[in-house]
């Protein structure tokens, strides 16, 4: 699945932006790394695709990105949705790099929403694009009065929120976006991957990178560092669970995206990481296959 | 069996090709050369020019051909081109008193050194449909050019006949004139300087700032102004080259320029008198320049004592979503694909659906 | 033996908004326990010195000492910001004539009660929840109103709830404004009752800012008498209330204090 090296797009540098611009992204990234979860301003670019469709995360590829590097991108956990095929023949063209679906394979993985069910290894850099930054954001518009409450770590209003969503629901009921402390220190937006996938943030062993364009920030969680959701002590965090596997592969520990197959209530769930579930399906595992009613499982 | 939605490339391809389609039309209808949008669309070519922050007529007419008219897509098309351009020089600031004057009119002075010179301008014709321009070739009407030779060489600034008496606030450059802000390679920070706030305001979108300046119009953070000066035409752009020491002209490029005059009470510890708003394009974008100046003038009601309660007053409001370009991407956004997201809040609201049937069953819905 | 050093010394505390004065020269101590009303009509500054002294508007001159709980003096204004805002939201709390501005009005009463005791670090939301259920007892509101939001409840119990958002953190120092202002007779008179047993059971120390004589009559020991930015009367509530020496005092003290 890997595809070979092939000449960069004459007449531009290679991966799009010149030099300059590169080194300046790259010493933002440097002091993100140096201060987890902190959200560092930086030059943003205007760059060939739209504010709002990964313009961050491909700002940040393309400062890092080398000619040995083999690129993964994916949207929604699968490689071929249209924005994904878009940013990876946008990286094939300005640079000329190997592209792989596979995250085995992959050195650097551009994001949208997920993280990969695979883990990852020492060496690989995942790249967030991200497109509101400020966790606080949904608490306080302002962005003198966000960095400032950063600044004193003045973070309690956030567990207001949670505590609504208890006194309301029973439960917290934020699903995605979730938000993180890093290191102890910084409340972070872990841009809007399930919460499902909040876990494989904490002391991972990949560099991860964030993202955000338009927003004109950069942040970062060095390996091996801790994230933590948060919650209460006696509401911990959880994630989602569905009562089915994989119709494909019978993966039972996958994020499930959800497929309308008919008009009368049928349903079935397969696995958003498409790699992850062409793995396991090579590998020999084979799901139930069929469509499910929710209704007949709404009477269980 | 199912088998997942593949072949995004192809889609992707064809999407191109079929937008490629619309854009020519019908292929009988002779296709429209950049000369053709360059001079008889100047006034949607000098729009994406201001907003695009390039002056560069071709480019932006190749824009305007290539986005089918969508001058918002043409700005974005020239920005990300001049994300890809070297910095050459520095120019010497521009200085509008000397510029070569095409239109200029002042709703202050009925009559001032220079005089009003309407110039050309939609301002007093009547709003009638010409069916004469339906037909090509049809001859047009020779302005008389006679009284153009009258125009002086130099007009004075309104603004500055209003500082001889010290009547308006001075506006002195620095000593030491320090390197401006250029937000196209830093981020925007606040509280932001003016030199940030004016760069930020002339990239910033005409219907938006229209939109503020109106409302502060209407009372919503009035900061009653007079258009104290509109101004158009050519002004010389010079750069010092290094190895040379002196100023040299590289070009002339055509300005808007809006001097709006409000009224100050005064403080505590300033007098009263007349304050500026300044507007400023390139091109013929009149509407834009005016805009600007009110927005700038509102956006200076805490540096001028006031307290800042209305939108067209918010700095960070009006600095944070001017950008059609940020704002047109992010609000498209939505169109890419949400599904896990979606996923979660399906999974989240099925569990609450269930978890308030739970403990209130007297009242769960019926499921047909 | 030694008495406690004063819980606040103000000194000398002016504010000017270029030329014209908010308040000059305003100097006082208080003591533990103490509440001190502080009067004046509207215009005579009693609002910008309590914005002065709890912090949210820096005076143009003059000190603003508190000692906290280890017997540290902080010069609140040379303080920096961090350590100013942490005494907000702990030693400190503030209780504003509209209770718009205390209160967060989208998010329920229980979490309005509870943010400051997840400010300073609590994480257990049956906890938070039982200690916003006390408190909503202490100040005499419906239990049942625990998930609502304040807007859907009346100015009184809007001015409750604010109460006990601020006593939840069992601050050292409260501050009001007017805390009876805009509110019916009948409501003013059954809130004054709830204050002064809460100030008494708790101990507490506060400065009330009021242009009504009897809610310092009721509650504060001493009062300061201001009129155009300065003090022109102090001392014991019953002595300048009974024997105004200053004829402004006399003035206000007869005009208002009609049985």
């Amino acid at each position: 699945m890997t595809n070979a090296m092939r000449e960069p797009l004459a007449g531009y540098n290679f991966a799009y932006l010149d030099e300059q611009m590169k080194r300046s992204i790259r010493r933002a990234i440097l002091k993100a790394v140096a201060v987890p979860g902190y959200q560092v301003p930086f030059g943003s670019r205007e760059m060939p695709l739209p504010y709002g469709w990964g313009t961050g995360g491909i700002q940040v590829t393309a400062s890092i990105i080398g000619a040995e590097d083999v690129l993964k991108v994916i949207d929604q956990g699968a490689d071929d949705t249209t924005n994904a095929v878009s940013i990876r023949q946008f990286f094939a063209r300005t640079t000329g790099v190997a592209t792989t679906e596979r995250t085995a394979e992959a050195t650097i993985i551009q994001t949208r929403h997920r993280i990969p069910e695979r883990p990852l290894g020492p060496g690989q850099i995942i790249v967030y694009q991200v497109p509101i930054p400020e966790p606080l954001r949904w608490v306080e518009a302002r962005e003198t009065e966000t960095r400032k409450m950063h600044a004193l770590q003045e973070y309690g209003v956030m567990h207001v929120k949670l505590y609504e969503d208890i006194a309301r629901f029973g439960c917290i009921n934020t699903s995605y976006n979730y938000p993180v402390l890093v290191n102890g220190r910084y409340l972070m937006a872990p841009s809007p991957i399930p919460k499902f996938d909040n876990p494989k943030m904490d002391r991972n062993p990949a560099l991860q990178l964030f993202g955000a364009g338009r927003e004109k920030r950069i942040y970062a969680v060095p390996p091996f560092t801790s994230v933590k959701s948060l919650d209460f002590e006696d509401y911990p965090f959880d994630v989602q669970h569905w009562d089915h596997c994989c119709a494909l592969c019978g993966a039972a520990d996958s994020y499930l995206d959800e497929v309308v197959t008919d008009d009368r209530g049928g349903r079935m769930f397969v696995c958003s990481d498409t790699d992850y579930c062409g793995e396991r399906r090579t590998a020999g595992h084979v799901g139930a296959g069929t469509p499910v009613a929710l209704a007949a499982e709404a009477a269980e | 069996m199912y088998v997942a939605v593949k072949g995004g490339e192809t889609a992707i391809r064809n999407a191109h090709a079929l937008l490629a389609e619309e854009r020519r039309g019908d292929p009988a209808v002779p296709e429209l050369t950049l000369e053709q949008v360059k001079e008889q669309m100047a006034l949607a070519v000098d729009r994406v020019m201001t907003e695009g922050s390039l002056y560069d007529r071709d480019l932006a007419a190749l824009a305007v051909k290539q986005a089918c008219g969508d001058l918002i897509e043409a700005v974005f098309l020239l920005r990300a081109y001049r994300t890809t351009l070297p910095r050459l020089a520095v120019s010497e600031p521009v200085d509008t008193a000397t510029m070569d004057i095409r239109r200029r009119v002042s709703a202050t002075y009925k009559d001032l050194p220079g005089g009003q010179v309407l110039g050309p301008t939609f301002d007093y014709t009547h709003r009638l449909l010409d069916f004469s321009l339906a037909e090509t070739g049809h001859p047009q009407e020779k302005p008389a050019h006679g009284d153009a030779a009258a125009i002086p060489e130099r007009m004075p600034k309104v603004v500055d006949v209003l500082d001889h008496e010290g009547l308006i606030e001075r506006e002195i450059a620095p000593p030491e004139p320090a390197e401006a802000t250029d937000l196209t390679r830093v981020p925007l920070d606040f509280p932001a300087g003016r030199d940030a706030r004016l760069q930020n305001l002339a990239r910033g979108d005409e219907g938006f700032l229209l939109a503020l300046a109106y409302s502060s119009q209407r009372g919503f953070g009035s900061a009653h102004p007079f258009a104290g000066e509109i101004r158009m035409g050519e002004v010389a752009v010079e750069i010092v080259p290094e190895e040379l020491g002196f100023a040299i002209e590289i070009g002339d490029i055509t300005l808007t320029e809006c001097d709006m005059v409000s009224q100050f009470k005064g403080s505590a510890t300033e007098s009263p008198k007349f304050t500026r708003g300044y507007g400023l394009s390139f091109g013929h974008c009149e509407r834009k320049a005016m805009a600007m100046a009110l927005v700038d003038r509102t956006l200076r009601t805490r540096e001028l004592g006031g307290e800042a309660l209305y939108p067209a007053q918010d700095e960070e409001f009006v600095l944070s979503h001017s950008d059609n370009v940020e704002a047109s991407g992010f609000l498209q956004h939505l169109k890419l694909p949400h599904y896990v997201d979606f996923q979660g809040e399906l999974v989240t609201v099925r569990h609450l659906k269930a978890e308030a049937a739970r403990r209130r069953p007297e009242q769960a819905e019926i499921v047909p | 033996m030694d008495a406690p050093p004063p819980l606040l010394q103000i000194e000398g505390l002016t504010r000017t908004y270029g030329r014209r004065i908010g308040c000059k020269d305003v100097s006082f101590s208080l003591w533990p326990g103490e509440i001190l009303g502080v009067v004046g009509e509207s215009g005579s500054g009693k609002s910008t010195l309590l914005n002065c002294l709890s912090a949210k508007l820096e005076p143009t001159a003059g000190r603003v000492l508190y000692t906290d709980r280890h017997g540290r003096a902080i010069d609140v204004w040379a303080a920096s910001e961090p350590e100013r805002r942490m005494l907000m939201r702990t030693d400190w709390g503030i209780v504003h004539q509209n209770p718009r501005d205390g209160l967060r009005m989208g998010v329920s009463a229980g979490a309005n009660i509870g943010e400051r005791l997840m400010a300073v670090g609590e994480r257990h939301y049956g906890g938070i929840r039982r200690e916003a259920e006390t408190w909503m007892r202490r100040v005499e509101m419906d239990l049942d109103r625990i998930d609502d939001a304040p807007f859907t409840f009346s100015g009184g119990m809007q001015q409750r709830l604010q109460i006990a958002r601020n006593l939840v953190s069992k601050p050292r120092l409260v501050f009001m404004d007017e805390p009876t202002g805009g509110l019916d007779v009948s409501v003013q008179a059954r809130l004054l009752d709830l204050l002064r047993g809460l100030v008494t059971d708790l101990g507490l120390s506060a400065v009330i800012v009021t242009h009504d004589l009897a809610v310092t009559r009721l509650l504060a020991h001493r009062m300061i008498v201001m009129r155009r930015g300065e003090v022109v009367e102090a001392g014991l509530t019953d002595q300048v209330l009974d024997d105004p020496q200053h004829p402004y005092t006399q003035l206000l003290v007869s005009s208002i204090l009609h049985p």
